[in-house]
């Protein structure tokens, strides 16, 4: 064989492999029944008790049904559950299924896949804990009943069952649910009104979710997470956009129909394209924060830490975040969801009016605070966490601190912050983050406020007061003891500076004008949702 | 030449295997926990722990190493510390769209930028000349995401003419598939050509001095059987090679365009990987893209036998 022979070879198996895989174009009539969707971020997993991240819980809620589901007003309403006892002490609660639920390869759902269920949830949840610790036995009565005995009354169970926050309770079939809550399933079978089509699934790219035929719907309307769970469409397509720009080109273009989070400044560029609705897509928002490090100086003596919040300016960091447009942000005296049944300003004066740098200096300066570098760990991929930190560093300058700004991503700054070593050795002073509004609407899910020392979350701050208040709200038999004890938790947690609240914020959903029934919730619903050609 | 190209193939296995223990201990060493991102924002530090141990991310290094390496020589990639699916259907998944960008790139590269090198040395120093070398210093000076957003804002959104992102299979038809790699082409080609162009430009010109050349065209040869019959075979080889290393600057700018054209191939791949700190599937894609590398230069190195007989091994 000569050389000529290999060139001519290599052309003629170019050309055929072009004309032989040729194959006819997808049917246009489809493209009506089928959402394409820019979700938040990459479905990266597919386990939403092993891996709690939002855009994981997001993708699950179409999957896999919950007992009960959280409505527009938080309150927990009946979903997979047709009734519920609780004896007279609180202590025993028992559940009746309603009939005719399935599970998508047609098996009925039966109390012993709730049991499994709930049992690797409650290794995970928070609240799943709470119950767990105060569990004498979770048992299966008959196929569709269920009975959970405690050894304290639990006045939360129906919220635990139906919150929104990661991870959701989510019901599974036994065989899957009796996995390891540490260790990820492979299997995605669910009850919920769409079927996830893992042979479609190319993670970081794409993710589909098709009908299930077989789903009964609650009568009731829809609302979040109750209600009944209507698809107007056959087919989901998550279509993972990494790039901005590219999905407000997309979404302009009519290559996807609904983009769930557009970045602030791409909004005004599809407010003015006539095809494109735009507007506020979770009313609970975002809770923007930074916590410091109470095991080591400087805000190991909560007068550094006071000083702090003496001098921020919340309007300094929203500003930084969301420009001008108002209706993103509020200013948060305190730590609650505002517009939500607790939202409580008790104890903010701190966080109100002008700012009085020098008093912050002067107290500061009490605390002892001596020039020592503060490392403030600041993730520069999230573009949040990057916008709080170059304030955050401003103020800290004006204070009079030694900044010492470690310019990070999200993935060091994630682990970095678990160190418990001196800053100097690994460790940390102060990080950035924010939290879901949803998570931020009651204690329960609020991880960020507990300030039970080392067991809390990271920067580990000890306030007693403050737990006291949070067992308080637990023990609350009706919202007006609720509020009371979250006005005295909102107190407390300011004079201790749990952590320090940088505002509250919200951000917009975008879609195309042929799509209607989109709802503002804290995750994006795809129930009632349908598009026309 | 047939021992030469399995003594060559047999030479990448120390590369590949040095390859290997560099990403390896990179990795290791390198700051960031895939635990805390499975876990979320909401994990206490137990639970973290206890995925971490569940992933045997809490073994010594050599151990792990030890076990990667065995799995290796199995032909085990291993299995994505966040999907759970294979390294290899990962990047199974992943290599369609990538090599169809790559191949649709590098056609339209070598279509574009030899003849625009030749016709600028046959040229030289007019204006045809000078605009083309002014063409390939713009070309080179652009990042790739910019010369991809401008060509998506022109072609598609105002002209509608291409779509914006996304990548259709083959397998559903050529121009389907097509017309998703045209703009990402151009974009990513677009540093290649004005690479290509001036190397051939180059070439040319000292080819084009050659008494050849001038003997050839004292006995009447026309142009065109000059420039690209006795010229540009002879000119070949440096631009071959420079056509062969420059599949590095296409793995490296594929990694851009595929996130500014929203395509799902391996660049993409490699960026969230690396972000989420999944470690098996990081050390596939960084196995792959070097034994890729070190085939591309075998592939050059027989390619010189082609376009020059002289050449034998």
């Amino acid at each position: 064989m000569d050389r000529r022979t290999v060139l001519k070879g290599l052309a003629g198996a170019g050309g055929l492999a072009l004309s032989g895989l040729s194959a006819p174009a997808i049917a246009q009539g489809a493209s009506a029944r089928t959402l394409r969707f820019v979700p938040q971020a990459n479905l990266a997993n597919f386990d939403p008790i092993w891996g709690t991240q939002y855009v994981v819980r997001n993708a699950a809620a179409l999957v896999w049904d919950t007992l009960y589901g959280v409505d527009s007003s938080l309150q927990p309403q009946r979903q997979m559950v047709e009734s519920e006892e609780v004896t007279d002490d609180g202590t025993t609660w028992t559940f009746k299924l309603r009939p005719g639920l399935k599970f998508h390869d047609g098996e009925p759902v039966l109390s012993k896949d709730v049991v499994a269920s709930l049992n690797r949830w409650a290794a995970r949840d928070p609240m799943g804990l709470m119950l767990k610790a105060n569990q004498q036995e979770l048992t299966a009565v008959d196929d569709r009943t269920f009975k959970w005995v405690l050894k304290q009354p639990f006045p939360k169970m129906l919220y635990a069952l139906g919150k929104n926050n990661s991870p959701c309770a989510f019901i599974m079939p036994e065989r899957i649910a009796q996995a390891d809550p540490f260790k990820q399933i492979g299997d995605y079978v669910g009850s919920g009104p769409m079927k996830f089509a893992k042979g479609e699934w190319v993670p970081g790219a794409k993710a589909v979710f098709e009908k299930f035929a077989d789903y009964v719907p609650r009568q009731e309307k829809s609302s979040w997470l109750a209600g009944g769970k209507q698809m107007l469409i056959d087919r989901v397509e998550w279509i993972v956009m990494p790039d901005p720009a590219t999905a407000a080109a997309a979404l302009q273009n009519g290559e996807i129909d609904w983009w769930e989070n557009p970045i602030a400044d791409l909004v005004p560029v599809l407010k003015k394209n006539k095809n494109i609705s735009v507007d506020i897509g979770d009313p609970l928002g975002n809770v923007g924060s930074f916590r410091m490090n109470f095991l080591y100086p400087p805000f190991n003596d909560v007068r550094a830490r006071r000083a702090v919040l003496m001098a921020m300016s919340q309007e300094d960091y929203m500003r930084a975040l969301v420009g001008d447009d108002n209706s993103l942000w509020k200013p948060l005296p305190g730590f609650f969801t505002p517009d939500t049944p607790l939202y409580t300003e008790a104890g903010g004066e701190v966080l109100k009016g002008k700012r009085d740098l020098d008093a912050a200096k002067k107290l500061l300066a009490e605390s002892g605070y001596s020039g020592q570098p503060v490392t403030c760990l600041v993730a520069q991929d999230q573009p949040i966490t990057k916008a709080f930190g170059d304030v955050t560093a401003d103020l800290l300058k004006k204070l009079g601190m030694n900044v010492d700004f470690v310019a990070t991503d999200w993935g060091t700054v994630g682990s970095r912050r678990a160190q418990k070593t001196p800053p100097g050795q690994g460790g940390w002073n102060m990080f950035h983050t924010w939290h879901a509004g949803s998570d931020c609407i009651n204690p329960a899910p609020y991880t960020a406020i507990r300030a039970n020392g080392d067991k809390a979350w990271f920067g580990w701050p000890n306030s007693p007061g403050t737990e006291k208040e949070v067992t308080s709200w637990f023990e609350a038999k009706n919202l007006d003891e609720e509020k009371a004890a979250v006005a005295r938790l909102n107190k407390v947690a300011l004079e201790d500076v749990v952590y320090a609240p940088t505002g509250f914020f919200l951000s917009y959903t975008a879609w195309r004008k042929n799509v209607s029934g989109i709802t503002k919730g804290p995750l994006p619903f795809f129930w009632g949702v349908s598009k026309s050609a | 030449m047939l021992s030469y190209i399995l003594r060559r193939i047999a030479s990448t296995l120390p590369v590949m295997a040095i390859v290997a223990l560099f990403v390896f201990s990179l990795l290791y060493i390198a700051p960031g926990d895939p635990a805390v991102v499975i876990a979320g924002d909401q994990a206490s530090p137990e639970d973290v722990e206890r995925i971490r141990q569940s992933l045997g991310l809490d073994r010594p290094f050599l151990i792990q190493f030890g076990s990667w390496v065995w799995r290796i020589l199995h032909g085990d990639l291993g299995t994505s510390i966040f999907t759970n699916l294979p390294v290899s259907t990962m990047i199974g998944q992943r290599l369609g769209p990538t090599l169809s960008l790559m191949m649709v790139t590098l056609l339209l590269t070598i279509v574009v930028a030899v003849p625009l090198g030749v016709l600028a040395a046959w040229k030289a120093g007019s204006l045809i000349d000078r605009a083309i070398m002014a063409f390939a210093v713009f070309g080179f000076s652009l990042p790739v995401f910019v010369v991809g957003y401008v060509l998506a804002y022109v072609f598609a959104l105002e002209f509608e003419w291409l779509p914006v992102q996304g990548y259709t299979p083959l397998a559903q038809g050529f121009w389907p598939w097509l017309q998703n790699l045209i703009l990402p082409a151009i974009a990513l080609g677009c540093v290649y050509i004005a690479l290509i162009a001036r190397i051939t430009r180059a070439t040319m010109l000292e080819v084009l001095q050659q008494d050849y050349i001038r003997t050839a065209r004292a006995k009447g040869l026309g142009q065109g059987g000059i420039l690209f019959v006795h010229a540009l075979k002879n000119a070949a080889v440096p631009i071959v090679t420079v056509i062969g290393i420059g599949i590095a600057l296409l793995i490296g700018g594929a990694v851009v365009t595929e996130s500014v054209f929203a395509i799902p191939g391996l660049g993409r791949l490699t960026i969230d990987a690396i972000l989420r700190r999944d470690y098996p599937v990081i050390q596939g894609i960084v196995l792959l893209f070097s034994f890729v590398y070190v085939l591309v230069n075998l592939m050059i190195d027989v390619t010189y036998t082609l376009v020059d007989p002289r050449i034998r091994y």
